[in-house]
């Protein structure tokens, strides 16, 4: 018996523009309930929508960070349903002419290479508000999500596995981040999931399909994982148990999921199939997509991450590791772009921003052009460790200090006796005057005994210390040993 | 009868200082007390609030401050347009006690305008109708015969300037719900092109047909009061800009008549079972007295003019299904106290707030939207739309306009067709094609029938034409007097 698992997945992104999705009203996250509402979003007699044009364009550069083709006309469709979440009692959405479709997004697998997965769709609608039940024998509704611009990513059915799904998701969170379009923060519910799973069976007796499922709003990677390997062992258990539990005799299904006790449980409201009775929705007029226009997200757009992280690999020579992690998000591959521009030096600015720059970053919660350096700043540092000007032990301080002076690291490190002395002539005086002093190691150096080896390392030391470490300690111990031998 | 100052007589007087707007003012309630109780045009007056507006524009024009084109001018306003102050009910007991937290556009270009605004005037429920019948919170009579309706749904505007208990008025008008009205009560109403007005604040039953529009005495006022409410307004995406389409200047031009007029007779237009001899007498006379100033008759054919009653009734009642979703007692307006779920909050209160009339055109509009019919009802009609807007386009490139009644018949008696909603769908035969092709059309007074009640001319233009369609409609005005005619108003 071959079982494979099929799941499709429908994504909610949440926007981050300054207003909701039809009208003037501000994004804002824990603000107290109904204080970012206005007549439009709260459905008030007599009001109209007006396209938030930011966000149009924010989707239809996802669409094309996505390989999708956009639509150069589209419209707005009313979907009705009724609940108290849902002011119009009816959501603004994009039915037949979504803003963008067939595209695609690759994935790294686990296990090595990558993987296609097709993107159907990719369209436009507003969110709606939050009803809150907890603890209360009613309900309340806070309307300041409502009107939200939420984008809608559909993929095929081309993920096999609960893995693949968490990496799809978490590689369209890098990616929206990385566009500017949405801030992708999980805790603050700007993603979430809708997996629809079903199980292909092949047996000596035939080829049977389970029913397709769909698991209502997840909303963390770890959930979505969860209730897709849950699913696909509960449907093989049924279908084990009754042969008629196959997509032909029961169609399609809605399950929620229960963190608590991780399982998917049946749910009884959304059982009856709705009728949204979609029609175009009279207030908006279509939207035309010009070759300007077009144009002009496409300029706004930047270069994707991927094609970053491949131009650091094939033409600074960085490392896959290393260039993924410097394009891992906008601000750092910006960050490093530019620093590599500056310096020259990309190995050297890799090391730094990934040792020092994002060490930092990480602990204080923000990207690391926040942190008090300067790309400028960096690039001269990643030359100076080129050319030896300086040790890398004196670079992690000479960082330290960038983060709060200005200045030419030049300057600073000289200021703090930072430089390495890496002019052999200099060095070679020191060194002399080292072996000068200290008859009785050198002798023991000279020796080639046990004790040789420490020595010369008590002779390199004082040649430290007097050149208060600055010395490069390569140069000077090869003019020791050069000295020593003679 | 009295004789009583047009709008723009009214306005020139006030700034002139012949008359102050607080007396002007004070005269309209005088007229509301004594007839009123009879006509009952207004769900709300605003006695209070209007006599301090009209007591502060006194006082700018004294000091002689720049005015409004409507300083001190008392006008009414249909209550399906949100205003701020007062109630904003749209006849229904659903929102009985609903206050708007914003007014609407046109109400915000009114006030600019420094108009007066009395009161909020009867509606068929939520505009659906087409005698003011359907009102679910009272009733308004024709201040010409008290015994028939004044028309619908803006039967309390229509009948208010009639009655004179307002120099002006603006209605809506989704399938004839300002001309209609203004025909049955011998007053003059234009519906504008599609995207002329603001729809926003006005309060929607069929989003892709409404428009706002004027009541008025004669073509001048209406030219003066379509100048005030005109215009982009980027909170209506629907609206046209004013690139696309520049706002005229209506009063400019109004009184030169048009040369070599050409007036399209369209044979589907008199074609009509149920046409009324008088009104077909009326208005071949006015067709005449066009001739007579030198104007030709062209006739015409509007193919698919037969489709328009069907395809109007799933398209508005399509939209209204769903504009009318949202007053489901959870927000704002009537909820019911006999829920024991949220559910029944919403069938309960919607069972109770909403009449006859608006349930019967939710269901059809829901019907006409559901999977499996979508494509047979509502898509089709969308398509007849379409035939129908290309039947007007190939006319008007051969005319100036149309004109044929505004109603197959006068004003009926109160309850005649409550007994069949499809005949009471028929009265708009005339009117409805215009709001599916979102061409403009004016009714203006044309007669009289024997038994005194007046009968109504209508006059199509294309699209945002309305100053050379004001100019034609005033060439016939400027040569009748039907227009001068008014009730005799009794007390109650």
């Amino acid at each position: 018996m071959q079982v494979k698992l099929i799941v499709g997945l429908e994504i909610h992104v949440q926007l981050d523009t300054q207003t909701k999705m039809f009208c003037g009203c501000k994004l804002a996250f824990n603000d107290p309930p109904n204080s970012n509402v206005c007549p439009v979003c709260i459905g008030m007699p007599g009001v109209l929508p007006t396209m938030n044009k930011k966000a149009y364009e924010y989707a239809v550069r996802t669409a094309l960070a996505l390989n999708c083709e956009v639509a150069r006309f589209t419209k707005w469709d009313r979907k009705g349903y009724y609940y108290p979440d849902l002011p119009k009692n009816y959501q603004i959405s994009q039915y037949d002419l979504p803003l963008g479709a067939n595209g695609y997004l690759e994935i790294p697998l686990e296990a090595g290479g990558s993987k296609k997965i097709r993107i159907r769709r990719v369209h436009l609608e507003e969110d709606a508000g939050k009803n809150l039940h907890e603890g209360m024998d009613h309900s309340q509704v806070d309307l300041n999500r409502a009107g939200t611009p939420l984008m809608e990513i559909v993929t095929e059915p081309d993920l096999s596995s609960p893995q693949e799904c968490r990496i799809l998701a978490m590689e369209l969170q890098k990616l929206v981040q990385f566009l500017g379009v949405s801030q992708a923060n999980m805790q603050m519910g700007h993603m979430r999931f809708e997996p629809n799973i079903n199980l292909l069976i092949e047996e000596a007796a035939g080829r049977f399909r389970t029913p397709i499922c769909e698991i209502k709003n997840l909303n963390s990677f770890r959930a979505l994982e969860r209730a897709v390997a849950y699913e696909q062992w509960r449907q093989q258990e049924e279908w084990q148990r009754d042969h008629n539990f196959t997509l032909e005799k029961l169609g399609k299904q809605n399950r929620g999921w229960d963190d608590n006790r991780n399982e998917t449980v049946f749910q009884r409201e959304k059982e009856e199939a709705h009728d949204y009775r979609y029609f175009p929705e009279p207030d908006l007029v279509p939207v035309v997509m010009d070759e300007a226009w077009l144009a002009q997200i496409k300029a706004e757009m930047g270069e994707l991450p991927q094609a970053m992280k491949n131009r650091f690999v094939t033409l600074h020579h960085l490392s896959e590791y290393d260039a993924g992690v410097l394009t891992a998000d906008r601000e750092t591959a910006t960050f490093s772009d530019i620093t590599i521009e500056k310096s020259g030096t990309p190995k050297q600015v890799a090391n730094i921003i990934t040792q020092f720059g994002l060490k930092i970053a990480n602990e204080r919660g923000c990207r690391v052009n926040e942190i008090g350096v300067s790309s400028d700043q960096v690039a001269k540092l990643a030359q100076m460790m080129e050319a030896g000007t300086i040790s890398a032990s004196a670079a992690a301080t000479l960082f330290e200090k960038m983060l709060t002076d200005s200045r030419d690291p030049q300057q600073i490190a000289q200021e703090n006796n930072l430089i390495q002395q890496s002019d052999a002539g200099a060095l070679e005086k020191v060194v002399d005057e080292v072996i000068a002093a200290n008859a009785p190691a050198v002798a023991e150096a000279k020796s080639g005994g046990k004790k040789s080896g420490k020595a010369r390392g008590f002779l390199l030391g004082q040649v430290m210390q007097k050149t208060r470490g600055q010395a490069n300690p390569n140069i000077a111990g090869e003019l020791l040993d050069a000295k020593l031998k003679s | 009868m009295e004789a009583m100052p047009t709008a723009r007589e009214l306005r020139e007087q006030i700034r002139q200082k012949k008359i102050s707007s607080v007396e002007a003012v004070k005269n309209i309630f005088d007229r509301i007390d004594r007839y009123e109780p009879l006509v009952g045009a207004y769900i709300s007056t605003y006695r209070d609030r209007a006599l301090a507006q009209a007591a502060a524009v006194d006082e700018r024009i004294g000091r002689g401050e720049r005015v409004g084109p409507l300083a001190g001018v008392p006008v009414a306003i249909k209550d399906n347009m949100c205003t701020r102050f007062g109630r904003t009910t749209c006849g229904s007991k659903i929102l009985e006690n609903f206050t708007a937290p914003y007014d609407a556009c046109v109400v915000e270009k009114l006030q600019a305008a420094d108009a007066i605004i009395v009161g909020k005037c009867n509606l068929d429920e939520f505009a659906m109708g087409s005698s003011c019948e359907n009102s679910g919170l009272q009733r308004t009579v024709n201040p010409w015969d008290a015994g028939r309706v004044p028309g619908g749904s803006s039967g309390g505007s229509a009948a208010a300037v009639a009655a004179r208990l307002c120099s002006a008025a603006l209605g809506s008008d989704t399938g004839g719900s300002i001309r209609l009205p203004a025909s049955f009560c011998g007053v003059v109403g234009l519906k504008p092109t599609y995207g002329r007005v603001s729809r926003y604040g006005l309060v929607a039953y069929g989003s892709s047909l409404d428009q706002i529009g004027t009541f008025s005495s004669d073509v001048a006022d209406t030219a003066l009061m379509l100048q005030v409410i005109a215009g982009y307004d980027k909170r209506d995406s629907t609206s046209i800009s004013e690139a696309e389409a520049p706002v005229a200047d209506y009063l400019a031009e109004l009184d030169r008549p048009i040369k070599d007029l050409k007036i399209g007779v369209a044979r589907e237009f008199f074609d009509v079972a149920g046409l009324d001899e008088e009104v077909e007498k009326a208005v071949r006379a006015a067709l005449t007295r066009y001739e007579e100033m030198g104007a030709k008759l062209v006739e015409v054919s509007l193919e698919h003019m037969k489709y328009a009653i069907a395809a109007y009734y799933l398209i508005a009642t399509a939209e209204a299904s769903s504009n009318l979703a949202r007053y489901d007692g959870v927000h704002y307006g009537h909820r019911t106290s006999r829920a024991k779920d949220y559910i029944e909050i919403y069938t309960l209160s919607r069972e109770e707030g909403f009449g006859p009339e608006v349930k019967r055109r939710i269901m059809l509009g829901t019907y006409a939207l559901s999977a499996g019919y979508y494509d047979a009802y509502y898509l089709k009609a969308l398509k007849v739309r379409n035939l129908i807007r290309q039947d007007f386009n190939q006319t008007f490139a051969q005319v100036d306009c149309l004109i044929c009644p505004t109603a197959p018949e006068p004003a009926f008696k109160i309850g005649a067709k409550l007994d069949d909603p499809l005949k009471m769908y028929l009265t708009d035969i005339y009117t409805i094609s215009a709001n599916l092709a979102g061409i403009p059309g004016i009714s203006i007074p044309c007669g009289f029938t024997a038994a005194g009640l007046p009968i109504g001319m209508q006059i199509l233009g294309a699209t945002f034409t309305e100053e050379k369609l004001l100019r034609i409609a005033r060439m016939f005005e400027t040569a009748t007097d039907w227009h001068r005619r008014r009730p005799m108003m009794k007390e109650k």
